[in-house]
């Protein structure tokens, strides 16, 4: 049993912005299946006692005192930025005429 | 029908609604990264490889900002989760450096409180919360070309010192039940929560400059028919309008939206769930992107940062700092000061109980206190166009002036003096009363000759005031004060133009 099917990789692609051909998802869609289908041997072996794991290492707290530290220059910040102006970065439009 | 009001949309339907309140922590630095946490800095000069999103870079939360978001959740009544964890909320906009936000999703620190609201009559209203959480704010847009606005733009540009500052981002649970009063309510809760902030020094709680934001959910469902409960009635579609930053905006917001969805639902139309703008100089609101992707932030655990987990200890020690609910604390302070209703509501109108609470706390009287904040200093703030507590005047000084008044060394006049120097950065009340020369005359052979050669100027007071006009002696004593330049004790010069006289005070 599959639990993921072409359509939800063609929408996960979307979401990500991954441009996928036809050929593309065919191919991957049937690989995703076995790695998911793999992990959700998982939750079969684990029971009800077992939480769901999110961070491996059992450590927790790892905090930060709230002290200024220097920060980059502008001009080191815009350094790998495409297109830079007025000390800020320059995007292209985010939105076109008709939305 | 082509219009409709708030009031009209009220007689048909019901409304529910949900508050999403945005809270910008004042921590000094960010979230996640040493960076520096202030407004107003030239563009991209607070960010670094974290906040920029450049790779390799690990963030680490910042332990004070997870402190004030404990705080807060605790001033809402809320639980504090033992274990809590970062999500990464998937989306891409030019703002966000990371195409990422970390925020928290299934585990938020704060959750499952509640929040007493009190109304301007007195009316006490129950806010159930969902949630507190923290989470990181974005960058700053500045859309160029077109109108200025982001539809019709040629290009943006990004200044990202905002980015990765702390936020704590509190949910209510659906409000029902208030009626026409829905509007109130709404706008009631939201000044609340910035009191509240305020009360716990966790934020400026400054709508004017966004450190508390709100997006407005509001839906209709149509009144109960007789004999029908209305919470069997299900919940109408919803519009979710955003960045909705003031007190009269939110509640304005709440107008349109109701009487916009009541306007949809009587023609027979449908409303749709979609995210509005709201719009201040038109007061109204537009649909916000269109919907050609339906939002899907795809959460995950956050692998880069370790879970939150307070000890209890920790937990108890915070919740032994959170101060008294606002709206109690007005309401025992207007009694213990005496102020009437409408005094209250000014001083509060004017953020300028916590000043005035701190001066009585340094021995002034509350209304000596009330007189300094509401008059004299109100009037200064007006004029440099700035809030009281931007002032360059702590509570301490003006209970120190009003002190040099209670013991007679200077009279009101010259504490008007004294507080504009110690405006100008001149010293305390007693350093600038010493600089400027301003303590009154209380030499009384100093005073008696003063007043002896304005008898002899109007010689005819003197007459008056013999024959019982006794409310002559105020041209004497105006003439003493102008010679005097306004350093004499009026009380004193009355009492020895009257003894002159050889009358009884």
């Amino acid at each position: 049993m599959s639990s993921l099917e072409r359509s939800d990789v063609a929408r996960l692609a979307a979401l990500a912005r991954i441009d996928m051909t036809d050929a593309d998802l065919d191919r991957l869609s049937g690989q995703l299946a076995v790695i998911v289908d793999a992990v959700a041997k998982v939750a079969e072996v684990a029971g009800e006692d077992v939480p769901a794991t999110s961070h491996p290492i059992p450590m927790a707290n790892i905090h930060r005192e709230d002290e200024v530290r220097p920060s980059l220059s502008q001009d080191d910040a815009l350094a790998a930025a495409p297109e830079a102006e007025d000390g800020r970065f320059r995007v292209p439009q985010i939105l076109g005429e008709e939305a | 029908m082509t219009t409709m009001t708030y009031e009209q949309a009220m007689e048909d339907f019901d409304p529910v609604f949900g508050i999403e309140v945005h809270v910008e922590l004042n921590t000094k630095t960010k979230m996640f990264c040493g960076c520096a946490n202030e407004f107003g800095a030239e563009p991209n000069t607070q960010v670094c490889p974290v906040c920029l999103g450049l790779p390799g870079a690990m963030p680490v939360t910042n332990e004070k900002a997870v402190e004030s978001a404990i705080r807060l959740g605790l001033a809402l009544g809320c639980s504090i989760r033992e274990s809590s964890r970062f999500a990464r909320k998937n989306y891409f906009y030019p703002d966000l450096a990371k195409d990422y936000q970390i925020s928290q999703y299934d585990e938020p620190t704060c959750y499952e409180g509640s929040l007493d609201v009190v109304l301007d009559d007195g009316t006490v209203v129950t806010i159930g919360i969902e949630r507190a959480h923290m989470e990181e704010d974005a960058g700053k847009n500045t859309h160029v070309g077109g109108t200025g606005g982001i539809q019709g733009a040629d290009y943006s540009l990004v200044d990202y010192n905002r980015g990765g500052v702390p936020l704590v981002e509190i949910v209510t649970k659906p409000i029902t039940g208030m009626g026409a009063r829905t509007a109130e309510v709404a706008r009631a809760y939201v000044a609340t929560i910035r009191d509240i902030v305020r009360a716990l020094g966790i934020s400026d709680g400054r709508m004017e400059q966004g450190s508390v934001r709100a997006d407005v959910n509001l839906s209709l469902r149509p009144k109960a028919v007789a004999g029908e409960s209305q919470d069997d009635v299900p919940f109408g579609k919803r519009s979710e309008t955003k960045n909705v930053n003031s007190l009269r905006a939110i509640e304005r917001a709440v107008h349109f939206e109701a009487a916009r969805q009541a306007m949809l639902l009587l023609s027979g139309e449908h409303v749709v769930q979609e995210t509005r703008h709201w719009h201040e100089d038109t007061s109204s609101t537009t649909p916000g992107r269109s919907k050609e992707e339906a939002e899907d932030y795809r959460y995950f655990p956050e692998p880069d940062l370790l879970p939150v987990e307070p000890s209890r200890e920790w937990v108890e020690e915070l919740r032994s700092t959170i101060p008294e609910h606002p709206a109690k604390m007005r309401a025992r302070l207007r009694e213990e000061w005496g102020f009437s209703d409408l005094e209250m509501r000014d001083v509060v109108a004017a953020d300028a109980l916590v000043l005035i609470a701190a001066t009585v706390q340094a021995g002034t009287s509350a209304q000596a206190a009330r007189k300094w904040w509401m008059g004299e200093l109100s009037r200064v703030a007006n004029d440099r166009e700035v809030a009281l507590i931007e002032l360059p005047v702590t509570p301490d000084a003006v209970a120190e002036l009003q002190g040099l008044i209670d013991e007679g060394r200077i009279n009101d006049k010259l504490a008007r003096q004294a507080l504009e120097g110690v405006l100008a950065g001149e010293g305390s009340p007693a350093e600038v009363v010493a600089s400027r020369g301003l303590e009154v005359v209380s030499d009384d052979s100093a005073l008696e000759k003063a007043v002896d050669d304005a008898l002899a100027a109007q010689p005819d007071v003197l007459a008056k005031i013999q024959d019982g006009k006794v409310q002559a002696a105020g041209a004497i004593v105006g003439a003493v004060m102008k010679a005097t330049r306004g350093q004499a004790d009026a009380g004193r010069v009355r009492e020895i133009i009257l003894q002159r006289a050889g009358v009884e005070g």
